[in-house]
């Protein structure tokens, strides 16, 4: 009888306790739970990025987002920028592994110059995130376009219109960017299986503008004066491919040429594709692109795993773009994440 | 001619830009049509243009490998300026502005402190891209504003069928032609580039033509610039990394202006733009693979220097002169 009073006793304690509690809680905020582990974890922490080059669209925009998140969670964020040259970014690469960063953020140039040191860095305790350009060494994680999906899906795009009794002719002309770089290789193979399933598409022309929107031009004018009734032209980027469009237009076949390219949604080029000089621009989203890999950064920053002991992908949704949806749900600008 | 037939490298350069457009015209269908040529021509006119510009300060015993720097970084910043309200044309002769400053600069430094011109200018291109990307620009590509048609017109109009920037390839090729032929200055720029301690004792001014020389170098650089940005409606400045300037030098020199000075003319540039444009456009036609087109490029450009050799030997006075 007495002990069945006394847990009555305890259990109204607790009650008005807890009630106590709860009531300072609702005044004064708990901490969220595993915050300040998460912050502890990451703070102090060294990233280094190596991009291709900055100062274009695609990398401006992660730096924006990996500088941001660096500053809110406390891990330093430094770039070494090799300026679209291969071999000062393989020495930045091979000093920055000398100074054993916790991560490295790796924009590939073509898929085999980077390789054995991204294999190299791994041995040697540094995890590697590569993003959206792969190198043949898979590493940490990847984070970026599926190449050969977007290939496919610029490709599709064209069966649609040049394909039998669609358009003026079956003939499509492929401007390719830089040809050893994982954005051409990977999307050649995408293109080439969607091609192998439509053999009445041909290929007239296939020729590399090496991301020069002036030697795009030059290339399609020239393919437009043997092929005048060519039906599509398809692209690997389009801050290049601008050129095919300004050939066509030139030649007065806007509205024939059907020009399909991909690109990260920046405004500049939703803006050709409202001028008309792109026809469809498919977005793989590089603001998108650089919030999954921030996230992947911190990720793998608190994980306890060795470097290179997981091969985490994440591709990012394609939008085609064509003039029916320019907004700005798919295009951004700079001064959107500022 | 008559007696005695004597091939130059001009000459060598000819026959075989001739060749091949007599080959290309028998094999290739729709080579030889007029919309053909018009394009082969205009895919070489930005080329020509800053050939030409190269040219002019080679015949003076110079060079500027700094031209292709100062035309993206002039060139991008007057985009700039009027994408943040300036008129377009006060933007551009902003731009145009500093190029002439920096023509200046060159010059004084090869001039006036004698360091010879190919380290200036190689040094003088890094830091043009470095002021650019620092304080002009931070995207690299630039694009064009809208709404000005006359800008447009630059690169994307036509006159009688042919584009504006074939034009201008002519247009500067012939004030080119005329100064150095017609005018007391291109004299001088011939007597400097042809022995400058002669040139001077004679009276020529030759540091003041020196310095004129980059102005104007700077200045065709920075046409060639503002044709290419209406052509592609945007500066792309990445291509200073590129192999253009090496390119630009390339159709000088096969044309056969001597890098040692004093010789040589617009129609050395024009035969040598002649030659890279037929083969660049046969080869597409062709749709002969990048790797593949580089090569052959190479093969017959260095064909083209070895058959020189063979036909005019060095001599003893080729060889103190110095040569390429």
């Amino acid at each position: 009888m007495k002990s069945r009073f006394l847990t009555k006793l305890a259990v109204a304690a607790t009650v008005a306790l807890s009630a106590v509690t709860v009531t300072k809680a609702q005044d004064t905020g708990l901490d969220q739970v595993g915050r300040a582990e998460y912050f502890e974890a990451l703070k102090g922490k060294r990233v280094v990025f190596i991009p291709i080059s900055m100062g274009f669209d695609l990398t401006e925009s992660w730096a924006a987002i990996f500088r941001k998140d660096a500053a809110k969670l406390g891990y330093t964020f430094d770039i070494k920028d090799p300026n679209w040259s291969t071999d000062a970014g393989t020495k930045a690469l091979t000093a920055a592994i000398s100074e054993k960063p916790d991560l490295l953020i790796v924009h590939n140039p073509d898929i085999q110059s980077y390789a054995r040191l991204l294999t190299r860095a791994q041995d040697d305790g540094i995890k590697v995130l590569q993003i959206n350009m792969p190198s043949v060494t898979t590493t940490d994680s990847y984070v970026g376009a599926d190449w050969v999906e977007l290939g496919e899906a610029e490709a599709n795009a064209l069966v649609d219109k040049c394909g039998t009794g669609k358009g003026p002719s079956t003939k499509i002309a492929f401007v390719q960017g830089v040809v050893t770089g994982a954005a051409n290789i990977y999307l050649k193979h995408g293109i080439m299986n969607v091609l192998a399933q439509h053999p009445e598409i041909q290929i007239v022309s296939d020729q590399a503008a090496n991301y020069d929107p002036a030697k795009a031009r030059a290339i399609m004018e020239t393919v437009l004066q043997q092929h005048p009734d060519l039906c599509g032209a398809v692209g690997v980027w389009d801050s290049q491919d601008v050129g095919i469009g300004a050939a066509v237009e030139a030649a007065g076949k806007q509205g024939q040429v059907y020009v399909v390219t991909s690109g990260g949604g920046n405004q500049n080029g939703c803006d050709n594709v409202e001028k008309g000089l792109l026809s469809m621009n498919i977005s793989y989203n590089s603001p998108l692109m650089g919030h999954i890999a921030a996230q992947q950064i911190a990720e793998l920053l608190t994980s306890s795993d060795a470097a290179g002991s997981r091969k985490a992908n994440y591709f990012t949704p394609l939008t085609p773009i064509t003039k029916e949806n320019v907004n700005r749900r798919n295009c951004w600008t700079m001064e959107d994440l500022q | 001619m008559a007696t005695k037939l004597k091939l130059t490298q001009e000459g060598v350069v000819f026959v075989l830009a001739a060749l091949l457009f007599v080959g290309f015209s028998l094999v290739l269908d729709r080579f030889l049509t007029v919309g053909n040529i018009i394009a082969l021509v205009q895919s070489v006119s930005i080329l020509g243009i800053l050939s030409l510009g190269m040219a002019f300060v080679v015949i003076g015993r110079g060079i500027d490998l700094a031209m292709v720097a100062t035309m993206v970084v002039a060139v991008a910043w007057g985009l700039v300026l009027s994408r943040s309200g300036l008129p377009l044309g006060a933007a551009l002769l902003l731009g145009a502005g500093f190029v002439v400053l920096i023509g200046i600069l060159t010059g004084i430094i090869v001039a006036y402190a004698e360091i010879p011109a190919i380290f200036t200018t190689l040094a003088m291109g890094s830091i043009v891209y470095g002021i650019g990307r620092t304080f002009f620009f931070q995207i690299d590509v630039q694009n064009t504003p809208v709404g000005y048609a006359w800008f447009d017109f630059l690169g994307r109009g036509t006159m009688g069928g042919v584009p504006v920037p074939v034009f201008a390839f002519a247009c500067v090729a012939l004030v080119v032609f005329l100064m150095l032929r017609y005018t007391r200055f291109g004299r001088f720029v011939y007597a400097t580039g042809d022995n400058p301690l002669a040139a001077r004792v004679t009276g020529v001014p030759t540091r003041v033509v020196m310095v004129a020389q980059y102005v104007i170098t700077g200045l065709i650089a920075y046409l060639a610039g503002i044709v290419m940005a209406a052509n592609v409606s945007g500066m792309n400045t990445r291509i200073y990394n590129s192999t253009m300037i090496y390119d630009v030098l390339l159709v000088v020199v096969l044309g056969g202006i001597g890098l040692s000075g004093g010789r040589g003319g617009v129609r050395n540039v024009l035969v040598g733009t002649a030659l890279v444009g037929i083969l660049l456009n046969g080869m597409t036609i062709l749709n002969i693979g990048y790797t593949a087109q580089n090569l052959i490029k190479s093969v017959i450009l260095l064909g083209a220097i070895v058959i020189d050799t063979l036909i005019n030997p060095r001599d003893e006075q080729t060889a103190q002169q110095g040569d390429i």
